[in-house]
């Protein structure tokens, strides 16, 4: 299990900060150096690889563009831990291969903590303080779809079975 | 003996035949096989087009497939004018037939086409597509990837939703419209109140809202956070959907049973409804509008598929007949469809809104997206008919919008300052 650092943002992030509209029309690189920075201009330039994004509720409200979710799978994020997530934002991230978690207790998490996850027990383990937190575990189709790298591969793999 | 089946809700009953099951269950988790999908300029083609060639596969059923044009439109580049050449390109070669380009906002064009049918599933790209729930079919917004998905295989999955019924008694009082009810609602119940879960709008007060007041209020079942907001359909959905050259198939049908289960009932008073505003930067932000009395926007954005539509037309031309809007206000209307403009043009709505001061814009997205060169500058104040004002969607980060249904846009063009359209209506026959 490697781990990562926790960023914590607050309620409702919505899509328009996570992929903002005036970039939409930019490469996902171009895209992913303005993810959040209406909230946290540092944050696309420092996020490490396997870094946690931690939020509040009803992460990832409001459009369906999956670039929300692409922008932190392009900054390498392991995962985002919110004590709930808006549907569509959520089915875009497991389909872009974005592990999400639902976590009533994400509140006790907080900025700088190093993190690790067991999605499939749907545990987090804080380094820092050595608690444990409950999280909702990921069913396994979507873990199957995960670890085929998302929605795509997955299919692929799928359709070439159907062929045979 | 006699054997009673399970009762259903509305949502439970669709998603059954949809997964061709006698009956689901909240919670359940079941693959459904698609009845149409809908993708624009924007999430679709220039999006699930590299998918699929990745997949090697075409669209599972180009009969099933409908495609519309509005986010890039008109184009204002380079850019955009690839966007949309692509889009006509992967159409023709996909061969689908039900294309509508540059006709309108997908979630007004879709039915004005006749596409939808009670008791369908219908996925579309876009995050505005609870919409089609105003015509009792099961139609949710998805992003690219899935919608990719969905064109591959004509099947998703579908956690079977609880069922939130929000119940309208009695009636709403003259200058009340859908759009106070979702702004009240989303102050109410919050953005996440809908938990992602079906919404179904019940009671007289709903029954007697027209169709397209009924998709104004399915349409803002995504800033409420459910996934599905339903309205039973009824005579005026059938007599609706036959207008426009569409099969209401076996209509009656599709209604909850009475006594199915649901999570939640909320129970209003329409009479109680006065006229909402909801403040920068949330559609959650929302009160009557006498507290913003002291607002004074600089543009007025009458626009998109939430609150352009021929009905919002008509109200804010009532309102502003033989008469002037303030001066030093922008009033700015872009008609949610052609159609529907046409049609305002002909009756003489247009320029009821023209004479007193309108500017008119193309059908499209527009300002609404935020994509395109019209954006507000830094600091201004928009009053705007859309159905979010997240911070610097439309704009600039610093433009402050606010939202109001399209009868307190019309008040406030007149009063100069965010105003109550019942004061108004008292002058109007
Ligand atoms: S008008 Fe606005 S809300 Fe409607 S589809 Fe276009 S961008 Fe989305």
């Amino acid at each position: 299990m490697s781990s990562g650092k926790a960023w914590v943002f607050g309620e409702n992030v919505d899509t328009d900060q996570l992929a903002p509209g005036a970039f939409m029309k930019s490469s996902l690189e171009e895209l992913s150096r303005h993810c959040l920075e209406s909230l946290r201009p540092e944050f696309a330039s420092q996020v490490g690889p396997g870094d946690f994004v931690v939020a509040g509720k009803n992460f990832g409200m409001g459009s369906s563009r999956e670039q929300a979710a692409q922008a932190l799978v392009h900054l390498k994020v392991a995962a985002v831990i919110a004590p709930s997530f808006a549907g569509i934002f959520q089915r875009n991230a497991f389909n872009l291969g974005l592990l999400v978690l639902e976590c009533p207790q994400a509140h006790q998490l907080h900025e700088g903590d190093t993190l690790a996850v067991d999605a499939r027990k749907g545990e987090i383990f804080n380094q820092k303080t050595g608690e444990r937190l409950r999280c909702a575990a990921v069913p396994e189709f979507l873990m199957e779809m995960l670890e085929n790298g998302g929605l795509v591969p997955h299919l692929e793999r799928k359709l070439r079975e159907r062929k045979r | 003996m006699q054997i009673h089946s399970m009762p259903q809700t509305l949502a439970e009953k669709i998603l059954s035949r949809a997964a061709r099951k006698a009956s689901v269950h909240p919670g359940e988790i079941v693959t459904c096989q698609v009845d149409l999908a809908m993708i624009h300029d924007s999430g679709g083609p220039r999006r699930v087009g590299p998918i699929l060639r990745r997949l090697g596969v075409p669209v599972w059923d180009p009969e099933r497939v409908v495609v519309i044009t509005d986010h890039y439109v008109p184009t204002f580049d380079a850019d955009s004018e690839q966007i949309l050449a692509l889009t006509r390109e992967w159409v023709r070669a996909q061969g689908i037939s039900r294309f509508h380009d540059q006709q309108g906002i997908c979630h007004v064009v879709l039915p004005e086409q006749g596409h939808l049918q009670p008791g369908t599933l219908v996925v579309g790209g876009d995050s505005h597509s609870p919409t089609g729930g105003a015509f009792g079919c099961y139609m949710f917004g998805v992003g690219a990837t899935e919608m990719a998905g969905v064109l591959a295989t004509g099947e998703i999955w579908i956690r079977v939703p609880e069922t939130i019924r929000l119940e309208w008694r009695g009636a709403f009082a003259p200058g009340v419209v859908a759009k106070d009810v979702m702004l009240f609602l989303c102050g109410k119940l919050g953005m996440d109140g809908g938990r992602y879960q079906a919404v179904e709008y019940a009671g007289e007060a709903i029954g007697a809202f027209s169709m397209q007041e009924r998709m104004t209020l399915s349409n803002m079942t995504a800033e409420l956070g459910g996934q599905a907001g339903l309205v039973a359909p009824d005579e005026q959905t059938a007599a609706w959907l036959r207008e426009r050259g569409a099969d209401p198939g076996d209509w009656s049908k599709w209604q909850s049973d009475p006594d199915a289960a649901v999570a939640e009932h909320h129970v209003f008073d329409a009479s109680q409804l006065t006229p909402q505003v909801a403040a920068p930067h949330s559609p959650a932000n929302s009160a009557a509008v006498e507290k913003f009395a002291s607002v004074v926007p600089d543009v007025l954005y009458l626009g998109a598929c939430t609150g352009a539509k021929l009905e919002d037309l008509r109200a804010a031309a009532r309102l502003l007949q033989n008469r002037k809007i303030r001066t030093g206000l922008e009033f700015w209307v872009a008609p949610a469809s052609v159609k529907d403009r046409e049609q305002a043009k002909q009756e003489g709505t247009l320029s009821l809104l023209e004479e007193a001061g309108a500017k008119l814009l193309p059908s499209a997205c527009g300002l609404c997206a935020g994509y395109g060169p019209q954006r507000l500058g830094p600091g201004q104040v928009c009053l705007s008919s859309t159905a979010r004002n997240f911070k610097g969607r439309m704009g600039d980060p610093s433009a402050q919008v606010y939202l109001a249904s399209p009868l307190t846009l019309a008040a406030t063009a007149l009063a100069g300052r965010i105003a109550d359209p019942r004061e108004f209506l008292k002058d109007v026959a």
